[in-house]
């Protein structure tokens, strides 16, 4: 009980000295600039790490640590993803019971495309991910949707990212006020603070990139989705962006939202633009 | 920052121990108080794991007889949550301090 009461405490504590700081004169012009924020965002990561190539921001923590980027190159030889990058692309020729395929849902028939997602949908007036974009295309063809934190999901995922690998990450953002409002409320996520540690995503991925959180090296904000689907040594298994999101909500004592809530569809939107430019890397492997 | 200070003080009144033996009156309204804030945080989306567990660690109390630990438990259910609406409050605009710009 003591010990809790402590932490209890502590969190509160943060919260009141946040509140403190940031509550007069910040309500400043909020123009929504999406341009300006992503140079910011890029340079803020190449000024940080000078040393790290800009292409490299996409393979997560091993832009951080040369060692460990030398046993992952090694490891790339037989990829652990391999398994799901084979059922993905199976998966993916299999006609549904209709006799249609995923390709009949996409631009391309899904051949290297990951780079445009996710992307606004002007029609329906959200943010579409490639998650949800397959299970819609599931459902439209009479089928069941995928869960979106296990292995099939992941597989699908796999085989599309490596049909773009190298394209640069392309979102756009089209020019409609609720596009702009998506792009700003997955900004607001991520840098808001939650749970009883009271970080935001920005606490780990922006602040502290490169150090070891328990046995894992965090990752760099920047390029942080061009790696998904990932493999995980500690899931053993493959790892969607749904299931990242709530891993990493879940670390910080906050009860992660549904997968595919706006707010994580808005975040994607938001990581995903500010990353224009770089290449998509996915599937990848971590430790 | 009347708010905080009226919350700083409800934290130490609940944390405080009580003088009396609990019944399961003192249990079912500390209870009641714990769930209504919890439901508010939820509808901010902004629920702490750690409220859940102090509520079902009441309950459980509870169910076993113990209504010490059990308003206890109650008790710092419905201060980490309102620690967590608090916590969504502020952050309605303090997020914009981390933002690099
Ligand atoms: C307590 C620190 C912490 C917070 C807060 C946190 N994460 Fe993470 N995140 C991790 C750790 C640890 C990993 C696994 C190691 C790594 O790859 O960074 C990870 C990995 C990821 C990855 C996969 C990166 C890769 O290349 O393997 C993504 C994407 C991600 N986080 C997104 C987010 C988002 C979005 C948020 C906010 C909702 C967030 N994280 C909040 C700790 C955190």
């Amino acid at each position: 009980m003591k010990a809790r009461s402590v932490l209890l405490l502590g969190s509160l504590g943060a919260a009141l000295i946040a509140f403190a700081l940031a509550s007069p004169g910040v309500i400043a012009a909020d123009m929504v600039d999406p341009v300006a924020d992503a140079k910011a965002f890029q340079n803020f990561f190449f000024q940080k790490f000078p040393n790290v190539k800009h292409e490299d921001f996409v393979n997560g923590p091993y832009s951080m640590n040369e060692d460990m980027k030398r046993q992952w190159q090694e490891k790339e030889e037989f990829p652990p993803y391999e398994f799901a990058l084979e059922a993905g692309k199976e998966m993916f020729s299999t006609p549904f019971k209709n006799g249609k395929t995923y390709a009949d849902c996409f631009p391309n028939g899904g051949i290297g495309i990951r780079q445009n997602y996710p992307y606004f949908d002007t029609g329906e007036g959200k943010v579409i991910t490639l998650e949800l974009a397959l299970n819609r295309c599931r459902e439209a063809n009479g089928e069941a949707p995928y869960s979106y934190v296990k292995d099939e999901m992941a597989s699908l995922t796999a085989y599309m990212a490596y049909t773009s690998r190298g394209k640069p990450m392309e979102i756009k953002i089209p020019d409609d006020p609720r596009a702009l409002a998506a792009f700003e409320n997955g900004k607001r996520y991520f840098y808001t603070r939650r749970g009883q540690m009271n970080f935001s995503c920005a606490s780990c991925h922006v602040q502290s990139p490169g150090e070891r959180i328990r046995a894992e090296t965090l990752a760099p904000a920047l390029g942080i989705l061009n790696a998904m689907p990932i493999y995980r040594s500690e899931w053993s298994g493959m790892g969607t962006t749904s299931r990242r999101f709530v891993t990493c909500n879940s670390q910080t004592r906050a009860v992660p939202l549904e997968p595919q809530s706006d707010e994580y569809r808005d975040v994607e939107y938001f990581l995903s633009y500010v990353a224009n430019g770089l290449p998509i890397s996915g599937p990848g492997a971590r430790p | 920052m009347k708010r905080s200070l009226s919350l700083a003080m409800l934290l130490a009144l609940s944390l405080a121990p009580s003088a009396r033996a609990a019944n399961e009156a003192d249990y079912k309204a500390a209870y009641a108080a714990a769930e209504a804030a919890s439901k508010e945080a939820a509808g901010m989306r902004n629920q702490w794991t750690v409220t859940a567990s102090a509520l079902a660690a009441a309950k459980k109390a509870a169910d076993g007889g113990d209504f010490d630990r059990a308003v206890a438990a109650a008790r710092e259910a419905e201060a980490l949550a309102k620690a967590s609406i608090f916590q969504a409050v502020s952050e309605k605009e303090a997020w914009k301090a981390m933002e690099i710009r």
